[in-house]
Formats: structure tokens, C-alpha cells, sequence
């Protein structure tokens, strides 16, 4: 069991949030990427992380992960070290960062998401698979549990990256751009599976493009454009003010997000 | 001279001793590097296997020089081994030197740490044939490889090598592979991928260092590389594929061996190589994931897109063979044979009027023009597509709808009371 080793973070940030993190900055080769980040997450919430390209979106996750090294900054989970929380942490990295062409199936790659759970030394065993096939159920991919993966369409690898996540069975998620290409029945498999998890009280955090979903399918929203312009509740926060100041008076972004910010004024706040 | 029978002697170990050894040896040292090669291919790491084989001839000149320097003899095997251990390490800290403080990639890393360590090597080299004590013949068997040097020792050093690599292997395939597919995620769910490409690296350096005496530190890539490739034409399934690159190895050792044994003073690095390449050949060629199950698929489908154009062709009533033949652009001998070949099968029956087809084929010609109805519906619908514009592309897509596709489409225009 994971001995609890609290990390140093400031009073002001909460030891309930799944995810805090605190004076965060991230450079690769000297240029700076992510700026004096802070954050806490909120409990129980679907979470976008929107901003243009080259915001950090993606580096934020993977240096909340571990997989990136920061300049400078912490990350706190639940209060604790990312070592001692690691096991509650799920992941689902951008499709285009692996080779499909790796000789595994749908169901090879969702037992990966189990590796954790059944330690080293070991193969993977029935009971395992069987979980892992569940998740493959989940998102509606179970008959493709023996299709080598280069043989999915882009978005059936996208649900097969999904069920690899749920197999984790995590309190907090981290995805990277999981709509990103994806067809519409992808979509909506993404989306019951997200309102499934919170259901179940879990965080998810989304880095996501499509502005004009974010009132609809996420409670809150953190707005990055190298530091944090923005984060709170999508009613809050989510106004033409923020989205200017995060996408610096691109015409083509602010258009698409006046859409969005119309969208959700005339919707209302998002329920809870 | 019966050279066929030594070669069969020597496969079928009643070649002596040292044959028996020797091909014993190369195929354990094969077996080794199928495995290792499998998960160096699958991490995408093989040129970096090469660079290391390379950058084992400086190591194994100093080893050599500096046993000399005291008093020992210097072409002891272990020794230069452990030399070229060291020599790979370095060169693997090379490497990484080179991408941290540099912007290289790691392309342009390899290949100056390959080209300069060997050139360091080749210098080494002549020095030590101009020594007195320089016996440079022997060292000169590392660069190409000598089976029939090998002694009892060697061949227990090539099992020893086998046996663990292939245990590492198994016993940590999920890390290994769950590294080599995905990085990010096996970081993020606490697999070090540092450790685990030390790991690989390791039964890398191990096989490059086995294999220094019976293939030569040139050639000792071939056999971590062409086995795993060869095996990858066959299966997609990992647990296939590292016993099959495995096997694939151990063959071209053996075979290798046994055909060398012929002519000792032949470098056998190359005669394995070219074993190893003549597996890879026959694969590339047979393997379900070769060159000819592909044309196979394709020729099986212009068949069967021909005879769905022949029954829809019917449906609308009996045409001669040179009618068929006008309206469907094809040259009449093909679609002579064609229609023989359906008619064989009991879609068509022919008589004065022409071919026309049975209760069979009209049951086949009706599916195949539903298909088209419905891909063209969905096509208008939600492709919106002018009805006008829809037909070429429905042709070309009514002979590849699968099963599940159909009924898919089945469903979705079923319920807007679309489908007839």
C-alpha cells in the first residue's frame, strides 16, 4: 500500500482536489512552454483544458504525469506525491503518439491498462482479461477484441485507448485530445463513458479543441495559453472575454468560440 | 568429395565434436538474437544494435593490447569479450551524450559513433599487426566471423547467453512490449521505460558479444534484425512473433553452421547471414503478410467484383456471352470463363437465348443489387450526395460491404422507412 507522503504545496490549495498543482514551469531547450501554472482541480468533475495550439495543453498533463521534467513547481494528488498516487491515475495519450502497427489486438492493448494491478513476474490472467474485455464491452468494441489494431478505423482505436483507460479503473483521468479525429459514434461512446465516470465520482481531465462541446459535455474549463488565464466552472468562466484573451484575437478561433459562448448563454448553466 | 552428404552429417550433428559444438552453439546464439532483435525492432532501436556491433572492434584492440602489456595472452576470449562489453557501453553513452547536448537525432547520433569507434577499431587493428607478439589473425576472425574456432567453452558461454535471454524475454514480455508500443502510458502507469531500454540493451550487448566470434562483429546485426523482420510477415500477434523470430534464428544458426563447416576458413558470419536472408526471402514471398497472399486477395477480389457484374447483368433478363462481354467492357475470352465458371456453380445456366441465370443466381444477383440500393440511399441521405452523382460510387463499394456494415445499414435506413 502506498504510505502517505504529503507534498509541500501552499494552505490555499485544497487537500480533497484531486489535482493541484502549484507554481508550475515547464521549458524544453530554454523555451519556456508552461508558465507559473497554478490549479486545483475540482472533485468529481469532466474538466477541458482549452487553449490554442502550442498553449501547453498536452505538456501540462504529461508534466502533471511525470513524463515531462519541470523547471520549477509542484503536483499534488489528493494531497499526495505522484509515486504514492499513481495507482488511481489513469491516462490516455494522443492516438497519433504510438504505432498501430504493433502486433496486438484490441484486447492486448486494453490488458495493458491491468498491468498495474497484476504486478510484475506475471502474465496476464483470465480474470484480468475477462475485466479487460468488459471494458472493451463498455465502449461498444467487444466483437473487435481479436482485430489487430492497425485494422480499427481512427476512432474504434480511439475507444480501444478509452477501455484501456477504464481499465485502469482510476479516480482521476488524464486525456489527450480523445475527440480529437474521431466519428460520431465514437463521440457519443466518449461521451457516455465520461458521464459514466463522474457518476461514479470520478475527475476526468480533457485537453480539447472543439469549442463549441465544451458547455455540453464538461462542468469546468481551464483556459491555458502558456500560464492560466482562466479555470473554474464552465458557467463562470467559459465567456467571449476569456476566449479572447486565451486565443490573442485570431479571427477564425474567436469566431468559433462566440458560437460556443452563444451556445452556452442560451443553454444556461451546465447542470451538476 | 561428398558435400552434400557433410552438409547433411554436419545438420544432423554426426559431423565430430567440434561440428556438433559449433552448430550447436550458432543456433543458440540465433534462437538469442530472434528474441533480442524481436523487442529491439518492436522499440524501433535495431540501427542502434548495429552501432554497437560496430563500436566492439576499438574495445576489443585495447582488451587485447592491454592483456598483452601484462604478460598475458592476449587472444583469451574472455577477456576480449569483456572489452567489447565496454566498448558497447561507451558507445551506448556516446550516443546518449550526443542527444543531450546536442540537437542531432538520433539517426545522425548512430551513425557518427558507429562510422568513428569502427575507424578507432580498424587503427587499433593494424597496430597491433605490426606488434611482435601481434597476432592480428586472430582478431581478424572477429570482424567476419570463424565457427571453427569455437571451443566447449564458447559453445556453454552461446547456451548460457540463450537460456537467459530467452527467460528475461519471457519473464518480462508484458513491460517490454507495453514499453516499445507505448511510452507514455507505461511511464504514466509506473513502468520505467529507462530500465526497461537498459534491460533491452543489455540482451542486445549479449548477443553482440556472443555472436563476435561466430558472425563477427560486422554481420552480428543480421541475425538480431532479419529474423525478427521475417517473423513480422507472419503473425501480428506478439506471443507468435518472438518464438517464431526465435526459431527463425536458431534455423539460420544452424543451417548456417552445418553449411560452413564444409569450408572452415570461410567467414561464417556471411554464410548465416545469407541463411537468415534466404528465410526472410521465402517469407517475404509466402508469408500471410507477404507478396503473394496479397496479390492472391487482390486477384480473388477483381474475381468476385467481375462475377457480381455478370449476375447483375442478368437480372435484367438472358444476353450471349458477347453481350455480357460489350456491357460490362470486359474481352470475351474472360467473360467466357467467367460465365463457365459460374455456370459450373450452378448460378448460371445457358441456352439458345444466351445465359440466364438459376432461382441460385438470382438470389445472389438480388442481394448484390441491394447492397447497391442501400449504399446509394445512405449515400443521399448522409453523405448528401445528388442522387445522380451516387451510382459510380455505389459500384465500387457493393462488393466490399461486409456482413456487419450491411446490417448496419439495414438498421439505420430500416428505421426511417427507407429500405423497400
Amino acid at each position: 500500500m502506498p504510505h502517505n507522503v504529503d507534498v509541500q504545496l501552499p494552505a490555499e490549495h485544497s487537500r480533497k482536489s484531486p489535482l493541484s498543482v502549484h507554481a508550475m514551469t515547464v521549458a524544453y531547450h530554454r523555451k519556456p512552454v508552461l508558465w507559473d501554472v497554478e490549479y486545483d482541480a475540482p472533485e468529481h468533475s469532466l474538466i477541458a483544458i482549452v487553449g490554442p495550439n502550442g498553449a501547453g495543453k498536452s505538456t501540462l498533463m504529461k508534466a502533471c504525469l511525470g513524463l515531462v521534467p519541470m523547471a520549477a513547481g509542484h503536483v499534488a494528488f489528493w494531497g499526495q506525491a505522484l509515486a504514492d498516487a499513481r495507482g488511481r491515475i489513469g491516462y490516455v495519450p494522443q492516438r497519433e503518439s504510438v504505432d498501430w502497427e504493433f502486433p496486438v489486438s484490441a484486447l492486448d492493448v486494453v490488458c495493458m491498462g491491468r498491468y498495474r494491478a497484476i504486478g510484475w513476474f506475471r502474465g496476464v490472467s483470465r480474470e484480468h482479461r475477462d475485466a479487460a474485455l468488459a471494458c472493451l464491452d463498455q465502449v461498444g468494441m467487444a466483437q473487435f477484441r481479436d482485430r489487430q489494431i492497425a485494422q480499427l478505423s481512427g476512432g474504434q482505436q480511439q475507444r480501444v485507448f478509452l477501455a484501456r483507460a477504464l481499465a485502469q479503473d482510476a479516480d482521476l483521468y488524464f486525456m489527450d485530445e480523445p475527440f480529437a479525429g474521431v466519428d460520431a459514434a465514437t463521440e457519443k461512446a466518449i461521451v457516455d463513458v465520461l458521464r459514466m465516470l463522474k457518476s461514479k465520482g470520478r475527475t476526468v481531465i480533457c485537453v480539447h479543441h472543439d469549442l463549441q462541446t465544451v458547455p455540453e459535455y464538461f462542468d469546468a474549463v481551464l483556459m491555458l495559453n502558456l500560464r492560466v488565464v482562466a479555470a473554474g466552472p464552465v458557467g463562470d468562466v467559459f465567456t467571449r472575454e476569456n476566449l479572447q484573451k486565451t486565443y490573442g484575437g485570431r479571427l477564425t478561433l474567436l469566431d468559433a468560440a462566440s458560437h460556443a459562448v452563444a451556445r452556452a448563454a442560451a443553454e444556461g448553466p451546465n447542470p451538476r | 568429395m561428398n558435400t552434400i552428404g557433410d552438409f547433411l552429417d554436419a545438420m544432423l550433428l554426426r559431423g565430430g565434436h567440434n561440428t556438433v559444438l559449433v552448430v550447436i552453439g550458432t543456433a543458440l546464439l540465433g534462437i538469442a538474437g530472434g528474441v533480442a532483435g524481436s523487442f529491439a525492432l518492436l522499440r524501433k532501436r535495431s540501427l542502434f544494435a548495429d552501432a554497437l556491433g560496430h563500436s566492439t572492434l576499438p574495445g576489443v584492440c585495447v582488451a587485447f593490447l592491454v592483456a598483452e602489456h601484462f604478460g598475458h595472452a592476449g587472444r583469451s576470449l574472455p577477456i576480449l569479450l569483456v572489452g567489447a562489453a565496454c566498448a558497447a557501453i561507451v558507445a551506448t553513452a556516446l550516443v546518449q551524450a550526443i542527444l543531450r547536448f546536442t540537437r542531432l537525432h538520433e539517426d545522425a547520433a548512430i551513425g557518427v559513433v558507429l562510422s568513428v569507434l569502427f575507424g578507432l577499431g580498424v587503427v587499433l587493428l593494424s597496430i597491433i599487426q605490426t606488434l611482435p607478439s601481434g597476432d592480428a589473425g586472430g582478431l581478424k576472425s572477429f570482424l567476419f566471423g570463424q565457427t571453427a574456432a569455437m571451443q566447449q567453452r564458447d559453445a556453454a558461454l552461446l547456451a548460457a547467453i540463450a537460456f537467459g535471454t530467452s527467460v528475461t524475454a519471457f519473464v518480462f514480455l508484458k513491460e517490454l512490449a507495453l514499453v516499445a508500443f507505448d511510452e507514455g502510458f507505461a511511464r504514466s502507469s509506473g513502468v520505467s521505460a529507462g530500465l526497461f531500454d537498459v534491460l533491452l540493451l543489455l540482451l542486445v550487448v549479449a548477443v553482440t558479444v556472443a555472436g563476435l566470434q561466430a558472425v563477427g562483429l560486422i554481420l552480428v546485426i543480421a541475425i538480431l534484425i532479419i529474423p525478427p523482420v521475417a517473423a513480422r510477415l507472419w503473425t501480428d500477434r506478439l506471443r507468435r512473433f518472438v518464438p517464431l523470430a526465435a526459431l527463425f534464428g536458431g534455423i539460420s544458426g544452424w543451417v548456417g553452421a552445418s553449411i560452413s563447416s564444409l569450408a572452415p576458413r570461410q567467414p561464417a558470419g556471411a554464410v548465416i547471414v545469407l541463411t537468415a536472408a534466404s528465410i526472410f526471402l521465402v517469407s517475404l514471398i509466402i508469408a500471410p503478410r507477404g507478396v503473394l497472399p496479397a496479390a492472391w486477395r487482390r486477384l480473388r477480389l477483381a474475381f468476385r467484383i467481375a462475377n457480381d457484374h455478370v449476375l447483375k447483368a442478368l437480372l435484367s433478363g438472358p444476353r450471349s456471352t458477347a453481350h455480357l462481354a460489350r456491357s460490362l467492357g470486359g474481352r470475351v475470352t474472360t467473360t467466357a470463363m467467367l460465365v463457365r465458371l459460374l455456370a459450373a456453380r450452378g448460378f448460371l445456366r445457358g441456352d439458345r437465348s444466351g445465359w440466364s441465370l438459376t432461382p441460385r443466381g438470382i438470389a445472389a444477383g438480388g442481394a448484390i443489387a441491394r447492397n447497391h440500393r442501400l449504399w446509394a440511399a445512405y449515400l443521399v441521405r448522409d453523405a448528401a450526395l445528388a442522387p445522380d452523382h451516387v451510382d459510380p460510387s455505389a459500384e465500387a463499394i457493393e462488393h466490399i460491404l461486409n456482413p456487419e456494415l450491411i446490417q448496419e445499414l439495414e438498421r439505420t435506413l430500416a428505421s426511417e422507412g427507407e429500405l423497400a
